[in-house]
């Protein structure tokens, strides 16, 4: 047997009170393209730093190619043959992609020979793995498929034997993690390990020979990717049996509460965004958006919530016309029409606030939280408590900065503070984005008993498979079109990709 | 020709008055292109100042004078990269804090060693730096038409430091383009981060960044005290650090830019010097008060209508934490 690429043992990492990795071992085989799985703040991400030298362990053993190392620095880590590909991308956006890739590799104190080493090895490894680049491009104009791919070139330059990938595919559109995959591939073939960190179980199963599974700072599993399955690894994530499926009844759907009829909507350069677009929402129901992302979805979330004003089309609430006053974010929400924004950090939260502030943004004016002039601290954070027990946000600190919560409890922060406002419509974008198994699944519960309540809920979603599991009814979407719709329980997903791409079945 | 020997003094005074604001405007890009604003330079440049003029009356030595003045201006840069990299504090309540502390240091000391009223006595002979004559200037003047005159009256005759302050701005475009070194400065600028999970030291290239910042402080100082005038005079600085600092933004924290905004404000400095007293056509003489604040009131218009698309190092100002 080769010996280990990486062998971790005994890992310890805290960070204040809070211990991010307990006693974690970890052992990598030389060659292999290894994942590692687990939930936001399950600690990934923390030892990955640990093994980059990005943060010194506490207690246990790092070895590489079966030799003890002690890794202080990324300098040493570099040193060590480990490179890394950040989820947030280490580069300097206004210097070329040449400069990037010899940034602390310069060779010389004169960048020239550097210079003239990197474009020769860069024509190189284009070669070799097909990763093409104009190594003049200034980073910050390129895509972020290709800013990943500077990275990657960054890290074989050095001549990376170990390459450890956050969170790659986060940022890429399927064909371009299509891509990475088959790089990552070719980078095993060549002899390389491969340290893949993520929560999309399809990944694992699609690319890796192994997996680990951390829950809590801990690792809870170390399995072979070929005798596992995705519910097996849902579970040892979570620590229980997670619901792929949404379990719901029937609906019983009651009178049109919100109608849209004929919205058009115009960008600055003259482009229609929405076209002639009709929808009616009846009270019970979950009506969801398919779509490709970019086709209309969000500018419909946000003509219906008062964000963007349509150019025509009439918007009914409860039966009665709303007119331009009335199309205000926040007379909308004293009429009863929520919104929980797609963008949570740029339009649901202000990151910088505390929890407890965030609670209550937008219903600041309300009496229970203060009086005249003045806001009343303890109510809002009593509030807050309450709130947050009710939503199992974690940690359930109301003083906490909003921007320290993960993803997923900073959706059940905007989640509670739209639902707690008993809506009679509620519009909900990418409700699950960026959030783990388990905050997935409370969010989908919520919803669902939300609609039992009688609520009238829209719901746009990237997750075909979301909208398919939550949904009453599906409109699918297409060009600033609605171009067809599909009772949920006899929808398929081909027939609804046609939809999508705006094939229209009868015209063919 | 009456007129270009006018253009031509013009040109020589508008060099003489930029050479402050050139070595804090360099100064001030080292130091802001490593992620380090600093609102320090006028406080830094009155201590070289003050130093200098110390220690040149004392030695008779113009160079000891520089020397003097690079070492103080540099212990106030260590001073504010101590607060503003190694403990992180706000970078522009440090500046202020130096500009602060150099203002009432420098007059307190004067007055209790030499009693003038927070001057220092005047310097003579070899405590000053002497003009520089650059070769051929006399034939030049003689024998070629215009240039000439322009090379003697214009570039030639100097004190060292002049020289010392336009081989900085090469300098600097040098090192920043093609060196290691300004790799990775100008990385440290844009996103630590990167510099750091490359295994460079972020600390020691904003320190380094900050000692260059005192270095040049330290050689527009010493320039004010002991080329340009024969001693330090309270608040002889005069606000030159802050429009350096309007330079290097008007420049786009780009060297070459820089100093065309430094020759720029010394042109306009210089043209109020000469317009001082003269009576002009259709509007007559014109108070001396309005004439002396013609440069400020440029500044504020140049900047005003040309700042928009000035984009700063992304990191400046913010100091370095590493993210959990």
């Amino acid at each position: 047997m080769p010996p280990l690429a990486i062998a971790l043992s005994g890992i310890s990492k805290h960070f204040g009170p809070v211990a991010a990795n307990k006693d974690v071992s970890l052992s990598i085989a030389a060659g292999s393209i290894h994942g590692i799985v687990g939930e936001n703040g399950a600690g990934k991400s923390t030892l990955m730093s640990i093994l980059y030298g990005f943060y010194e362990a506490d207690a246990g053993e790092i070895r590489i190619a079966g030799e003890a190392r002690q890794i202080r620095s990324p300098a040493d880590a570099i040193a060590a043959g480990i490179g890394m590909v950040h989820q947030h991308f280490m580069l300097v956006e206004t210097l070329s992609v040449v400069e990037n890739i010899i940034l602390g590799a310069e060779g010389a104190a004169w960048l020239k020979n550097g210079v003239g080493k990197a474009r020769a090895e860069l024509a190189r490894l284009a070669q070799d793995y097909g990763l093409v680049i104009d190594p003049d491009a200034i980073v910050g104009d390129l895509s972020v498929g290709l800013q990943q791919r500077v990275e990657i070139l960054k890290a074989l330059y050095r001549g990376a034997d170990i390459l450890i990938l956050d969170e790659p595919t986060a940022v890429l559109t399927p064909p371009e993690a299509d891509q990475l995959f088959a790089l990552l591939r070719a980078l095993k073939a060549q002899g390389k390990t491969v340290v893949l960190i993520t929560h999309k179980l399809r990944e694992i199963m699609d690319v890796t020979d192994a997996v680990s599974v951390m829950r809590r700072g801990e690792m809870v599993a170390h399995l072979t990717t070929a005798e596992t399955s995705p519910p097996e690894l849902a579970e040892a994530m979570v620590g229980r049996r997670v619901l792929l499926r949404v379990e719901k009844e029937a609906r019983r759907r009651g009178k049109p509460v919100l109608e849209a009829v004929g919205l058009g909507v115009r960008d600055a350069r003259g482009v229609e965004l929405l076209q002639d677009l009709s929808l009616t929402l009846h009270a019970g129901e979950i009506v969801g958006i398919a779509g490709v992302a970019g086709n209309g979805q969000s500018e419909l979330l946000e003509v219906l919530a008062g964000l963007l004003r349509s150019s025509r089309g009439v918007i009914r609430l409860g039966g009665r016309i709303l007119n331009n006053a009335d199309r205000s974010p926040a007379k909308l929400r004293k009429l009863g029409l929520m919104h929980i924004p797609e963008d949570r950090q740029r339009t649901g939260l202000v990151t910088a606030f505390s929890a407890a502030e965030n609670a209550i943004l937008g219903y600041q004016e309300d009496t229970a939280f203060g009086t005249g002039l003045f806001m009343s601290p303890s109510r809002i954070e009593a509030h807050a408590r309450t709130t947050f027990n009710a939503y199992d946000v974690r940690p359930p600190d109301p003083g906490l900065k909003t921007a320290k919560f993960s993803g997923g409890n900073q959706q059940k922060i905007v989640l509670a503070r739209e639902i707690e406002r008993h809506p009679k419509v509620l519009l909900v974008g990418q409700p699950t984005r960026g959030v783990d198994i388990g905050a997935i699944e409370f969010i989908h519960r919520r919803l669902i008993a939300l609609r039992d309540a009688g609520v009238a809920i829209l719901l746009v979603s990237v997750e075909l498979e979301e909208v398919m599991a939550l949904s009453d009814r599906i409109l699918a979407m297409c060009g600033g079109r609605i171009t067809g719709e599909r009772a949920a329980a006899t929808a398929d997903e081909r027939d609804l990709g046609l939809l999508m791409a705006g094939v229209n079945e009868r015209a063919a | 020709m009456e007129w270009i020997a006018t253009i031509a003094v013009i040109l020589d005074s508008a060099i003489r008055l930029s050479i402050p604001l050139l070595c804090a405007a360099m100064a001030g890009l080292w130091s802001e292109r490593a992620g380090v604003v600093d609102i320090g330079l006028e406080g830094k440049m009155l201590i070289a100042a003050f130093a200098s003029a110390v220690a040149a009356f004392a030695t008779g030595s113009a160079w000891a004078g520089l020397g003097a003045g690079i070492l103080a201006s540099v212990l106030l840069s260590l001073v504010h990269g101590f607060a503003a990299i190694t403990w992180r504090g706000n970078q522009i309540v440090s500046g202020v804090a130096i500009n602060m502390l150099a203002a009432g240091l420098t007059v307190v000391l004067g007055n209790a060693w030499y009693a003038q009223g927070g001057r220092t006595p005047t310097l003579e002979g070899g405590a000053r730096f002497g003009d520089l004559t650059l070769p051929f200037a006399a034939a030049m003047r003689e024998h070629v038409p215009v240039l000439g005159l322009f090379y003697d009256e214009v570039i030639s005759g100097h004190g060292a430091p002049v020289y010392l302050a336009f081989a900085s701005v090469l300098l600097t475009a040098f090192v920043l383009k093609r060196t290691r070194f300004g790799l990775r400065l100008r990385a440290v600028g844009e996103n630590p981060a990167a510099v750091d999970t490359a295994g460079i030291s972020v600390t020691g290239l904003r320190y380094g960044a900050v000692i260059i910042c005192g270095v040049l402080c330290g050689l527009g100082g010493t320039y004010l005290a002991v080329s340009q005038s024969a001693g330090f005079l309270p608040h002889m600085t005069a606000g030159k650090g802050f429009i350096a600092l309007a330079a290097v933004i008007f420049a786009n924290w780009r060297p070459w830019p820089a100093l065309g905004a430094c020759l720029l404000f010394g042109l306009l400095d210089a043209i109020a010097i000469r317009l001082q007293g003269v009576a002009l056509p259709g509007i007559g003489q014109v108070p001396v008060q309005a004439i002396q604040a013609l440069p400020y009131v440029m500044t504020v218009i140049l900047l005003a209508g040309f700042i928009g698309k000035s984009t700063p190092p992304k990191a400046s100002g913010v100091p370095y934490v590493k993210e959990r």
